[in-house]
């Protein structure tokens, strides 16, 4: 157990100490011979389903098994956008779970994850955008999330840096808007469900990398990794660009592509954009993080690729649209620029589900914006491994409706990166 | 960026007068009516993805406007070849998910 809460007392105590004397926030054991399950990925979603199993489910005898280091994947490189105006039922309602879960989530966690519910817009340029917009807030309210269609003077009023000027490239002729979107940090999301994780028994193994999956008659044993067998009953895999090669050590294959998604940060700036304003039609999306850099996602290479970097165009196109929406930003400097590798599936959902291997499930296909969903994924994926059957708001994301045909497009609402 | 050479044109050019076409080989099923859901799906939504060598199709959209192949490393992006339409690579793929 790390031990202790933080708190505002802990704070001022280890005040006294010149903050030397802070307890680990989770320790780093070596891995037993077998676990009833072990998770691979120490993303977020990873990290979130061992919690739930814990926390849940009572099942503490569990494994993460992460090749890096915790959060080093796409949680960490994500532009941390958060919201649940999704327009299909099925995928409205996971979404809203993750937000419902995210309202709370500092606390239940004692791990301050910086939730900050700024709001977010989604511009319209063009009368179709504005339409489907409309499409999407009535189906959202239907669904009891929230949801606005506004205007230009009222999208002028919450942004008042964007070019809403009639007749300029990119027109806004409205947007939609959810104010219990936002924003939260990416990091703390991971560091908060591992530290919570641990001190409920689940073992953090780090520096540690999946090589195999070992099954017996139909049922899955155990994985191979660099650092010797260890044995599972179940297996739950969660590591979002390399599902494609995880499924293939267990001799599937996913409707899922691997693609680079690329996003930047600025130079730290005063206070000057307090929403996330996101474009389907010109490709970009923009919040300012409290340490005050402007923090800019752009679109996925068309190309497949686990490089984690894509290419110069892609981000040139999403500088273009920013600064045309922006003008103010046009002699921002940008401090660094990244790439994750993203999972896209067909239909912009995500799958969680079982496989034709006993006690082996998978949980992936979040694509461009899974950190949205990190606690509800986690929720759902937990509820489903313990049971062994899908929980009720994964079932419609199973890996069969690519041979049922029941797809559940999200391109509209998931067009954008994010 | 990519640099990519356009078979039918014999140049190198960068990636952005190209678009991508996703997965090469595929057959569609000569008779989808008497395929299965999971042969037809497979057919259209389960792909190879490679962590390695990959061929794959390319348009050359702002020039001769004609698909081919390319045989690229999903992993270094290094691109090994470039051959037409119809015509099979010199350099062999990985398999489904697989490294090399
Ligand atoms: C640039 C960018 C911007 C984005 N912006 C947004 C956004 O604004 N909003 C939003 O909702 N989403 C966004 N996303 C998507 C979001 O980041 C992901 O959907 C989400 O973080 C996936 O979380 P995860 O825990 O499943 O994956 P990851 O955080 O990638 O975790 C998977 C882990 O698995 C590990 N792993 C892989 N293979 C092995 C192995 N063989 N053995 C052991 N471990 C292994 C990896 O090291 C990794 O740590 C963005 C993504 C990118 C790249
Ligand atoms: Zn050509």
């Amino acid at each position: 157990m790390s031990g202790g809460s933080y708190s505002g007392f802990s704070l001022f105590k280890n005040a006294l100490s010149y903050h030397e004397n802070w307890q680990r926030a989770w320790r780093s054991p070596k891995p037993k011979s077998d676990y009833d399950v072990i998770i691979i990925g120490g993303g977020g979603h990873g990290l979130a389903t061992a919690y739930y199993l814990a926390r849940e489910h009572g099942i503490t005898n569990v494994a993460v098994i992460e090749k890096g280091y915790l959060g080093g994947g796409n949680t960490g490189r994500n532009t941390t956008i958060i919201r649940s105006n999704y327009l299909w039922d099925e995928a409205a309602h996971l979404y809203e779970l993750a937000l419902k879960l995210w309202e709370g989530l500092s606390q239940e966690l004692n791990f301050n994850v910086m939730f900050s519910q700024r709001g977010v817009l989604n511009l319209g340029h063009t009368l179709q955008d504005m339409r489907d917009i409309e499409r999407r807030v009535n189906a959202n309210r239907l669904n009891g999330i929230d949801g606005e269609v506004i205007g230009p003077a009222e999208v002028q009023k919450l942004v008042p840096l964007l070019d809403c000027s009639p007749g300029n490239r990119y027109p806004v002729l409205g947007a939609s808007w959810q104010p219990r979107g936002g924003t939260a940090r990416h990091d703390a999301v991971a560091w908060g469900y591992a530290r919570a994780a641990d001190a409920l028994g689940v073992d953090l193994i780090q520096q540690t990398e999946v090589t195999g999956i070992r099954r017996e008659n139909g049922r899955v044993t155990g994985v191979e990794t660099n650092a010797g067998f260890i044995g599972a009953r179940k297996v739950g895999c969660v590591v979002a660009g390399n599902s494609g090669v995880l499924a293939a050590m267990a001799g599937l294959q996913l409707p899922i592509e691997s693609h680079p998604l690329q996003a930047m940060v600025s130079e730290p700036l005063r206070p000057c954009l307090d929403t996330v304003v996101m474009s389907n039609a010109v490709h970009g999306y923009i919040s300012q993080s409290d340490k005050g850099d402007l923090v800019i996602g752009a679109g996925i290479d068309h190309y497949t690729g686990y490089g984690q970097r894509g290419s110069f165009h892609v981000v040139e196109h999403t500088m273009q649209a920013i600064c045309e929406l922006f003008p103010a930003f046009s002699r921002v400097r940008m401090n660094r620029q990244w790439g994750g590798i993203v999972d896209t599936c067909p239909d912009a959902c995500p799958i969680i589900s079982k496989t034709p291997v006993q006690g082996l499930y998978f949980n992936c296909g979040w694509g461009t914006g899974g950190f949205k969903a990190t606690p509800g994924s986690g929720y759902v994926f937990a509820d489903t491994v313990a049971h062994d059957r899908p929980h009720p708001l994964a079932e419609a994301f199973s890996i069969d409706r690519f041979y049922s045909g029941a797809l559940i497009d999200e391109h509209g609402a998931a067009g954008v990166a994010h | 960026m990519l640099q990519i050479k356009c078979p039918y044109c014999q140049e190198l050019r960068e990636e952005d007068e190209f678009s991508y076409g996703g997965e090469a080989h595929i057959e569609r099923p000569a008779n989808p009516e008497a395929c299965s859901d999971e042969e037809w799906g497979a057919y259209l939504f389960f792909r190879k993805n490679p962590r390695g060598v990959h061929h794959e199709m390319w348009n050359h959209a702002a020039g001769c406007r004609r698909y081919f192949n390319v045989t690229r490393n999903t992993v270094t992006y290094e691109i090994l070849e470039s051959y037409p339409m119809g015509e099979k690579p010199a350099v062999l793929a990985a398999g489904p998910g697989e490294r090399n």
